[in-house]
């Protein structure tokens, strides 16, 4: 039965929240007007409250919109196309929350989600400004439901939105299927990607997207101060918001570095991918501008540079929303969505936000209050201006980069052909740049902080510097000797231009350690006072350890798993060889540097097994997601399945068991790289694992395997032997131990008559000696007319190390010999990265410093707001 | 001169620093007769070439991968958008589902006759084509 109603309410909550968008939008703003023409209090009050209602009755529709779209992806109601496309029936529930989000529709849906919330608590907490906040509040999330509005306008064939709630029969059109079934539904979806299955994309895209909202209102407040001419009252209240907005924003952006770390084979933790840089330039930007909002309460200056950067920050996201979702960038990202035909309705969203920010800005621009003298280069102002310059600039050379493909389409739009792709070697190209800025960010950070906190002249700078930079310089050359010590320079030995790097590097860490250094300074000093004032300080400690860690894990990461095979290759002349990626056999040991790594086979993942089963120990049932156990399974000694016990089984994830051990220290380990399939979704996804030390970590991931079915078998070749004998199978020496009956095997049933002969040789392999029990089948089957039937059947051993698979054949009582025969194919193998990243743990530990900064800043700001709004009478509102 | 003045021009210059470093390094879209062009030229630039794997008649990719001689050599043969084939050397194992893939963007630059790829980037039917119904 299709289930029409849940969807007609979709649609309805869609369309009542975009109506009462425009209607608040249109509401607030003449309340806004009002009070701007002094009208009678009353008549504002009146308008006011109209408009309140009619966001209420937005935020209810979109709560009702949300519930409906649960509730269908929830309750595999496949006759949608979302929850079709986007889920199936195996999911647990947390990643039903995946589901939701994973299309593009979803994902609208929860930033307009988050930032009815953000208007709701802005209604309640800051009612003087409330009618000019929502009403830029109203038109955002009229343009944002819009998006998923799905519907046409009549007579010209323009699609506005892409509604969540179609029917997987009105997207598909006259298919076969409904022809001959109008009403069928198909019994499980297609699934969630694989990728997203993860409980980082549980958590990543809410965090993300609460980020993207929550920049509206420090935004809504710089437009609301343009608007009401109130140039300067803006900055308190917007603030905490400010900063609020920075640290989820930068969680989201640090969370999908996490989750890419962890699960994608790139190798990293950022890609610069297109997606990912669109995001970072916002947040550069915001910090910017928090920084300027702070400088003017304190200095007033640099205001309108304040403005121009707290706006640009909505406009990137904007952008950011554009570049990712309009299909713009199709192949020259990995993770861009796809595309919907919003194209053009995007742009339109871009565009008037860009006009209604100009606009008001041209119209105030000689109004806002500037202070005319030059700039001293001894004042606080000056350094906290010439710092967000340098994050502006680092935004600058990120977008422009970025933004290739949407030249692109721009020129050809315009009827120019342009074959412009991004840089070819983009990590070099971005990093070469980005290096100076954060060498700058840190030492600004450092800088600016002494300036901050006490009066300088020349005299006064030179004294109460001295002291940190003697100490970094210190700090610094002590690392250089630790660094030459360690052995890590060997991994930018390679590089022809060597020097030159590592001089950079060296630059590098000096500016963080002075920063590091001269905030602590600070903080010490503010923790005597009063350490609500040190959120400042904390962060930039944080993000110079940050710093940090991404120099030392990039760097200075290493491959380790060289080929070192002793295989000589032709080297061309600058050509230098890639032999990053190492292949191990089977069981079959091999040297990496001064590990020893064993691939020792592949592994599953079963329910209530704290480990990883060997799959050689399950056997596969029809059903996919159930294994029976063929000898009893132990994890740490501890029995967990005997044998013939059902399994269950996550037949989509592979993991390839490959132990290290160190022949120095003695340590070992095991890792497991994980492949993931998915038919449904067409492709394979390789995971890395990741063992990490306190001071480096490594990373492992397969880069190529074979998989089962590709392989190809040998024709079968036969051989007969009897019980005793010594022979020769695929070069190996094997010994014909026996042969004995067996009554049960675990997959296999069999009736009282029936039985299963068991041949066991064993096979002298290189490293080890293995035991083979090829299997005939007999089995007595009666048919409906009692007359019995023999089946027969064999049972083969296949040896994955070896590539060998012996099968029995025939029995022949008469000579007492029996015949087997013997078919190879390639040995299993797996190729492999291995990278060591040294203190990557710094690149965490400084993200936890930021966001408690971060933190400690929000909260002064917050209760500073507060003090100062309710000191205000509580007289009627101004607007 | 104003320190104002001196930082708006430091500024601008970083600026156009980054566009023309932006276009200088912007790699570009090209067929493998640009791509010879440019190699003999001396111009070791690296550009990306769109294109379709060769398949025999019976539909197998020409491709050579032997894994136990060399995990990190993969080559095959490109048709580019004009017709064209030409063989590519990959020195890093080859990739998964690479068979699969509808459209491959490679980049790199030609040396001694050959494409040396840095890098592939397949372009796999999308999801929401590649999604049938099953009944």
């Amino acid at each position: 039965m299709v289930h029409e109603a849940i969807g007609n309410w979709g649609h309805l909550f869609v369309v009542v929240s975009f109506v009462a968008a425009l209607i608040a939008a249109i509401g607030y703003s003449y309340t806004a007007y009002l009070t701007e023409k002094n009208k009678t209090l009353t008549d504002v009050l009146s308008w006011k409250r109209f408009s309140r209602v009619v966001f209420f009755v937005h935020s209810f529709a979109v709560f009702g919109i949300v519930f409906c779209l649960y509730y269908i992806i929830s309750h595999h109601f496949y006759e949608y196309h979302y929850a079709w496309s986007h889920s199936s029936n195996d999911l647990p529930w947390y990643f039903m929350l995946s589901c939701f989000w994973e299309g593009q529709e979803g994902s609208f849906l929860l930033w307009i989600f988050w930032q009815v919330w953000l208007g709701l608590i802005l209604i309640r907490v800051n009612k003087t400004w409330e009618a000019p906040l929502l009403a830029v509040f109203s038109l955002v999330q009229a343009f944002l439901v819009s998006m998923i509005i799905g519907g046409a306008i009549p007579g010209i064939d323009i699609k506005i939105g892409s509604s969540p709630f179609i029917l997987l029969k009105e997207y598909m059109g006259n298919i076969p299927v409904y022809l001959s079934n109008p009403d069928f539904i198909p019994k499980d979806g297609t699934g969630l990607n694989l990728l997203l299955q993860n409980y980082w994309m549980v958590i990543h895209p809410p965090t993300l997207f609460l980020g993207f909202a929550s920049t509206l209102v420090p935004f809504s407040y710089c437009i609301a101060g343009l608007w009401k001419k109130q140039y300067s009252e803006w900055i308190r209240p917007a603030l905490p918001w400010a900063l609020f907005s920075a640290l989820i924003l930068g969680v989201g952006i640090l969370m999908g570095g996490y989750w890419a770390y962890e699960t994608l084979n790139f190798g990293g933790y950022w890609n610069w991918d297109p997606v990912e840089n669109a995001v970072l330039v916002p947040w550069l930007v915001l910090i910017g501008g928090i920084h300027l909002m702070i400088s003017y309460k304190n200095t007033k200056s640099s205001l309108k540079t304040a403005m121009i950067l707290i706006i640009s920050t909505f406009l990137l996201v904007l952008y950011s929303t554009y570049l990712t979702r309009s299909g713009v960038l199709g192949e020259s990202s990995v993770h861009s969505f796809t595309d919907l035909g919003l194209k053009n309705q995007l742009f339109l969203y871009l565009v008037a936000f860009v006009a209604l920010a100009l606009v008001l800005l041209i119209k105030a621009w000689k109004e806002i209050p500037a202070i005319k003298k030059e700039l001293n280069i001894y004042s606080r102002e000056f350094w906290v201006f010439i710092g967000a310059l340098v994050l502006c600039l680092s935004a600058f050379q990120i977008i422009i980069p970025t933004s290739i493909p949407f030249f692109n389409s721009i020129l050809k739009s315009l009827g120019i052909d342009s074959n412009m792709a991004p840089p070819a070697e983009q990590a070099a190209f971005y990093g070469k740049w980005q290096i100076w800025f954060a060498m700058l960010v840190a030492l600004l950070s450092g800088i600016g902080q002494f300036f901050w906190w006490k009066t300088m002249d020349a005299k006064k700078l030179k004294k109460s510097l001295y002291q940190p930079i003697v100490i970094s310089l210190l700090l610094s050359a002590l690392l250089i000797l630790a660094i030459d010590l360690s052995g890590l320079d060997s991994a930018i030995n390679s590089q022809s231009h060597y020097l030159f790097l590592k001089l950079k590097f060296i630059l590098l860490w000096t500016c963080a350690i002075f920063s590091i250094v001269a905030n602590a300074h600070i903080l010490w000093g503010l923790l005597k006072t009063n350490y609500k004032l040190s959120g400042g300080a904390v962060a930039h400690i944080g993000f110079s350890i940050l710093l940090l860690g991404v120099l030392f894990s990039a760097g200075y990461s290493k491959v380790i798993s060289l080929n070192t095979t002793g295989l000589l290759f032709s080297k061309e002349a600058d050509e230098s060889f890639n032999t990053e990626n190492m292949l191990l056999w089977r069981n079959d040991p091999a040297q990496m540097g001064s590990y020893e790594l064993t691939y020792k086979g592949k592994r599953l993942q079963a329910k209530d097994f704290p480990g990883y089963v060997d799959e050689q120990k399950v056997f596969q049932t029809e059903n996919p997601l159930k294994g029976i156990a063929t000898e009893d399974i132990y994890w740490k000694g501890k029995k967990y399945f005997s044998k013939g016990d059902t399994l269950h089984i996550q037949p989509k994830n592979t993991y390839y068991e490959v132990a290290y051990k160190n022949k120095k220290s003695g340590e070992a380990f095991t890792l497991y790289p994980r492949i993931q399939s998915n038919p449904g979704m067409g492709g394979k996804i390789v995971s890395p694992d990741i063992r990490r030390f306190w001071n480096k970590d490594f990373y492992t991931h397969i880069t190529s395997f074979i998989e089962d079915k590709d392989r190809e078998w040998s024709p079968e070749k036969e051989f007969t032997a009897r019980v005793g004998d010594t022979l020769i199978i695929n070069d190996y020496i094997a010994i014909f131990k026996g042969v004995e009956k067996e009554t049960a095997l675990p997959g296999v049933s069999l009736g009282p008559n029936d039985g299963i002969i068991k041949a066991h040789f064993v096979l002298l392999g290189k490293n080890r000696q293995y035991d083979l029990y090829p299997r005939y089948l007999v089995k007595i089957e009666k048919d409906e007319k009692g007359r019995q039937n023999i089946l027969l059947g064999q049972i083969p051993e296949v040896l994955p190390d070896l590539g060998l698979r012996v099968s029995f054949l025939s029995i022949h009582p008469a000579t007492e010999t029996f015949t087997f025969s013997e078919s190879t194919t390639q040995k299993d193998f797996i190729i492999m990265k291995v990278v060591e990243k040294p203190l990557i743990n710094l690149l965490w530990i400084g993200a936890f410093i930021v966001v408690l900064g971060l933190l400690m800043a929000i909260s002064r700001r917050y209760s500073e707001f507060k003090k100062m709004r309710d000191k205000e009478p509580d007289t009627l509102p101004l607007s | 001169m104003k320190s104002s003045y001196i930082i708006g021009i430091v500024v601008i210059a970083v600026a156009i620093g980054v566009i023309i470093s932006t276009a200088g390094n912007a790699s570009q879209y090209v067929t493998f007769s640009d791509a010879v062009l440019m190699a003999k030229e001396g111009n070791a630039a690296k550009v990306h070439v769109v294109g379709k794997l060769k398949k025999t008649s019976d539909g197998k990719i020409l491709e050579e991968y032997n894994p136990a001689v060399n995990p990190n050599l993969f080559t095959f043969v490109l048709i580019d958008n004009n017709n064209q084939e030409k063989k590519v050397i990959y020195r890093k194992p080859k990739p998964q589902d690479f068979e699969k893939s509808e459209q491959v963007v490679i980049v790199g630059s030609v040396k001694n006759g050959n494409f040396i790829a840095d890098e592939i980037l397949l372009k796999c039917p999308s999801k929401y084509q590649d999604k049938k119904i099953k009944e």
